[in-house]
């Protein structure tokens, strides 16, 4: 075996003769920890918001390559707008390089669509507050799962129209009432609308809109681990919104097929950097932030929420003597 | 395989660095959530692990010894050892000692739990139950915290292996090993270890080992299994496993010093008629105690005490408070859930307090490292 100068030990090298270096070999911990995490599979559930016709579900397809929303195909399915916001999960369980994700879509069509919007996020509030509940329920509960089932929302993607003025009142209304509740991330939908300045200034005004209603969108500043999350969150942030694009048909670009839109002036190639930020996107979701926003979820929006529980019930509960009470909530 | 997960893994690394040019063809089939077990992995790497062994077994067995050779450590260079005469009204003690070790990046923080006193008595009635006491508080502490309003800062000391030392110089358990195991084989991990394997012949070891199973069978005592072996495993690993599962109790053999064997430095055992080495496969099963308790066990040892010991102890804790309170016929009152006794309020200031401070010494920290790093700018 081959031995390898090891970080001193906590205690140094003694006197008494053990001088002898080695390898101990508890790097290997994350190994047998990666083999059981990719043998248990992942679950995440992310959530669409915005008014119908802003492209969520194609945007959604798009990121995950996979018929994973609600609407098998674009337009020739029925649209009906429904008379209240309704919930739709609908879950797929997908496969990447040996990795299972069981992905959940939560659709929230009817939202922004009525004439008196009032308190439509309401029922997406509810929503999210069950999943916790749900949660909590089952951690408390005396024969608990070894994992319990999480169908807590870890990131609510909300789309903001492209209007290219300044964000609309329920925008801020929905973003203020949920940023505390759940990992929000702006989106600006059907961005091939604007050019490449009114993007940039939409962008900032939208941010400075949001800064200026304390509305904090994820990743949140208060939650950076340390100088190096901060630094990379801070970038992030700053290009926050995304401007993205969706689609589901490929074209014939220079030689290559490309997910895209046909215009009489060209191509929007979706996943091309200089046409919009879907590619962003997806990387930042997907590709490094997908862990974290699961453990902001878990960590902190459900800590506040199971504290405020705790606190509300006056840490009581009072139980019944024909309840084979299971629960200790 | 490797080239997907190594291809994703820049792709994350792309993300942290200034926007570069590159094609994007081959990214075309990848949605690119295969990177998650490197993202989880990459938070465990900050955050650390913590593993907390528990050593227990009469003085002498080369308990220290071992910890020592597992470790790389030396944690008891201080000690002094007591003689007969003190050791008279000595009880059993429970003594903590803690080490940082950091290796290529990842650090663990280890907890030994040594059991100094246990089983010296001329009368070592019971003399395990302060090791189960100290099992059963840690439980306690854990059930308390995660119960608690604030579970941000939990620590976990709660024991995720108990290494049981078996002298080899009888024939097989005698009745305090027995009582002993099965006083903790529902609470802990029991690992049962021959100690001192090197005064043994390589077939009284092996008459011994099967001695041993057998009484463990016999006596229903519970010692930590290995999980099964993936069936998409290789047969070179499932060997390896097959191997590893026949050869327990391990017989093990530590040392703290350095002899020359075969023209190299080892640890070992310098003795007339020759030298012990104590990572040679056909010496010793150090290597295997070693392999299981670090290289390939250490993950599933803490996910046993989690899932299986102290749920049993939250279960049955919860039943008990269930049940005293239905005898007092109290039925309609409230079960005070959670938090449990709370600490005071003076506590919680200060708990406060010491938060809020903390979060100033970071703030000022972060300023710091800032004017740093524009400083170097300039």
């Amino acid at each position: 075996c081959v031995f390898v100068v090891p970080e001193f030990p906590g205690l140094g090298h003694s006197g008494g003769g053990s001088t002898l270096l080695g390898y101990i070999g508890i790097d290997t911990i994350i190994e047998q920890m990666r083999k059981k995490t990719m043998k248990a599979g992942f679950d995440f559930n992310i959530m669409i918001v915005g008014h119908s016709g802003l492209g969520k579900s194609t945007l959604v397809n798009t990121l995950f390559k996979s018929q994973v929303s609600r609407w098998s195909s674009g337009w020739g399915s029925e649209h009906k707008i429904p008379k209240t916001v309704e919930i739709k999960a609908v879950s797929h369980v997908i496969e990447e390089g040996g990795v299972k994700m069981k992905l959940t879509v939560i659709d929230t069509p009817g939202f922004g669509d009525q004439i008196n919007n009032e308190n439509c996020w309401d029922p997406i509030s509810k929503y999210i507050n069950e999943q916790y509940e749900k949660f909590l329920k089952e951690e408390v509960n005396i024969a608990r799962k070894k994992r319990i089932p999480d169908t807590r929302v870890h990131c609510c993607l909300y789309f903001i129209s492209p209007t290219g003025h300044s964000l609309r009142q329920l925008d801020i209304e929905f973003m203020k009432h949920l940023s505390r509740v759940v990992n929000i991330i702006p989106v600006i939908a059907k961005s091939d609308t604007m050019t490449l300045d009114e993007k940039n200034e939409f962008k900032h005004r939208v941010r400075k809109e949001l800064e200026t209603h304390g509305i904090e969108y994820y990743p949140q500043n208060e939650f950076d681990d340390d100088m190096e999350d901060k630094n990379e969150n801070d970038k992030i942030r700053e290009t926050m919104p995304f401007a993205v694009v969706g689609s589901d048909k490929e074209f014939q670009v220079n030689g290559k097929r490309v997910l895209g839109r046909k215009t009489a002036w060209g191509v929007v190639e979706v996943e091309n950097p200089n046409h919009c930020e879907f590619a962003l996107l997806r990387d930042f979701l997907i590709r490094s932030h997908l862990q974290d926003l699961k453990e902001v979820t878990h960590n902190i929006h459900y800590e506040t929420y199971r504290a405020r529980r705790l606190n509300d019930n006056g840490g009581l509960h009072p139980i019944s003597a024909n309840n084979t009470q299971e629960s200790n909530l | 395989g490797m080239d997907a997960i190594m291809l994703q893994e820049k792709l994350v690394e792309r993300l942290l660095c200034p926007r570069v040019r590159t094609s994007r063809q081959k990214e075309k089939q990848y949605v690119g959530f295969a990177t998650l077990p490197n993202q989880v992995h990459r938070k465990s790497v900050k955050k650390g692990f913590d593993f907390t062994l528990m050593v227990a077994g009469e003085s002498g067995m080369g308990k220290s010894t071992l910890v020592n050779s597992l470790f790389l450590t030396d944690l008891y260079k201080d000690r002094k050892l007591l003689n007969a005469e003190e050791r008279i009204n000595q009880t059993v003690e429970i003594i903590k000692h803690t080490v940082d070790i950091e290796e290529k990046g990842v650090k663990l923080k280890l907890t030994i739990v040594d059991t100094p006193g246990f089983g010296d008595a001329v009368n070592n009635n019971e003399c395990w139950k302060p090791i189960t006491d100290y099992i059963d508080q840690q439980f306690e502490q854990y059930f308390r915290d995660e119960s608690g309003l604030n579970r941000k800062n939990i620590q976990d000391n709660r024991v995720h292996c108990c290494l049981y030392f078996i002298p080899p110089f009888g024939h097989g358990l005698r009745p305090v090993d027995v009582e002993f195991m099965k006083a903790l084989h529902e609470k802990v991990n029991v690992v049962p270890l021959i100690a001192k394997a090197d005064c043994l012949t390589p077939s009284e070891i092996k008459k011994l080992k099967d001695r041993v199973r057998d009484e463990i069978e016999r006596f229903g005592i519970k010692v930590y299994q290995f999980p099964e072996c993936d069936s998409d495993e290789d047969e070179e690993f499932k060997q390896l496993d097959k191997e590893l599962k026949e050869c327990c109790p391990f017989a093990v053999i530590g040392s703290n010093t350095v002899v020359e064997a075969r023209g190299q430095r080892v640890r070992g055992r310098l003795y007339p008629w020759g030298i012990v080495e104590v990572e040679n496969q056909s010496h010793c099963d150090f290597v295997k105690l070693r392999n299981i308790l670090i290289r390939s066990h250490m993950h599933d040892l803490k996910d046993v005490t989690c899932d299986m010991h102290y749920e049993n102890y939250r279960a049955q804790c919860i039943q008990d408070m269930t049940s005293k309170l239905t005898q007092d016929n109290r039925m309609e009152s409230p079960i005070p859930m959670l938090p449990l006794p709370t600490p005071d309020v003076e506590t919680d200031r200060l708990i406060k307090m010491k938060d809020e401070e903390l979060a100033r010494m970071q703030d000022m920290l972060n300023k710091m490292q800032q004017q740093i790093h524009d400083g170097k700018d300039q």
